[in-house]
């Protein structure tokens, strides 16, 4: 459950497609602080990869995926 | 360590080319990539001023173009059908909660891709700087290489 996890910030982009919830994430991000996490949830089914591809290239940590009901979840630590 | 590096030669000015330049350019940056545009041709239209949400499709000479029944290659050529093909792909990509050309193209310059648009072709366009959208420079395939030749990634569109 995300219980467990504390979640500092959360952004929607349900509803938007590619690349909106990719610039939006990095967007949100950049206001985190080191170790902080981010909640991003999306509808768009590209982002399953697309979501880890950024964390990789940006350096930022996915630390939970969820799904249900056509929404994905991410929790995205700020790692620098 | 330095950021990598993309360049996009954007050739083309239809409402379906000048997504893919936009959709990249926005998200290489959000990825930590330093992006440089080059507007040439065709692609000029994209950033004219107040032009980017006026791009057109034809659907001439595009047989891929999904439309809701078989459409004949001569009805394609009635002057109306670009009309109505830009006006159902617009409401596709709204329906689908795709950004407008326009928003991505502000999104693109907000968040610091650098735009060249091609002199040479501007010349024989007849296009003049004022009517070029603010913040972009103006240069050469010179201009272009020089970018080019210190990026990872070069795309043209």
């Amino acid at each position: 459950m995300s219980a467990e996890i504390k979640v500092d910030k959360v952004l929607d982009t349900k509803g938007m497609s590619c690349p909106i919830p990719i610039l939006k994430t990095k967007k949100a991000m950049d206001s985190l602080l080191k170790d902080q996490i981010l909640r991003v949830e999306t509808t768009d089914p590209g982002s399953q990869k697309d979501m880890p591809s950024w964390a990789n290239r940006t350096g930022n940590e996915i630390v939970k995926v969820e799904q249900g009901a056509g929404v994905f979840t991410f929790y995205i630590k700020r790692t620098s | 360590m330095a950021n990598k590096k993309m360049t996009i030669i954007a050739s083309k000015g239809t409402l379906d080319m000048a997504y893919p330049p936009l959709i990249l350019a926005t998200t290489a940056v959000a990825m930590d990539l330093d992006v440089t545009i080059f507007f040439t041709f065709y692609g000029l239209q994209i950033i004219k001023k107040d032009n980017a949400d006026k791009l057109k499709i034809s659907p001439l000479g595009n047989p891929a173009m999904p439309m809701p029944m078989p459409i004949p290659a001569l009805i394609a050529t009635l002057p109306s059908m670009q009309a109505i093909a830009t006006s159902m792909m617009k409401s596709m990509f709204k329906k689908h909660g795709v950004a407008t050309v326009g928003s991505l193209l502000e999104l693109a310059k907000e968040s610091g891709v650098k735009m060249i648009a091609c002199q040479m072709s501007m010349d024989v366009m007849g296009i003049q700087q004022s009517d070029i959208m603010e913040g972009v420079e103006f240069g050469g395939a010179a201009t272009w290489m020089d970018a080019a030749a210190e990026s990872q990634v070069n795309l043209f569109v």
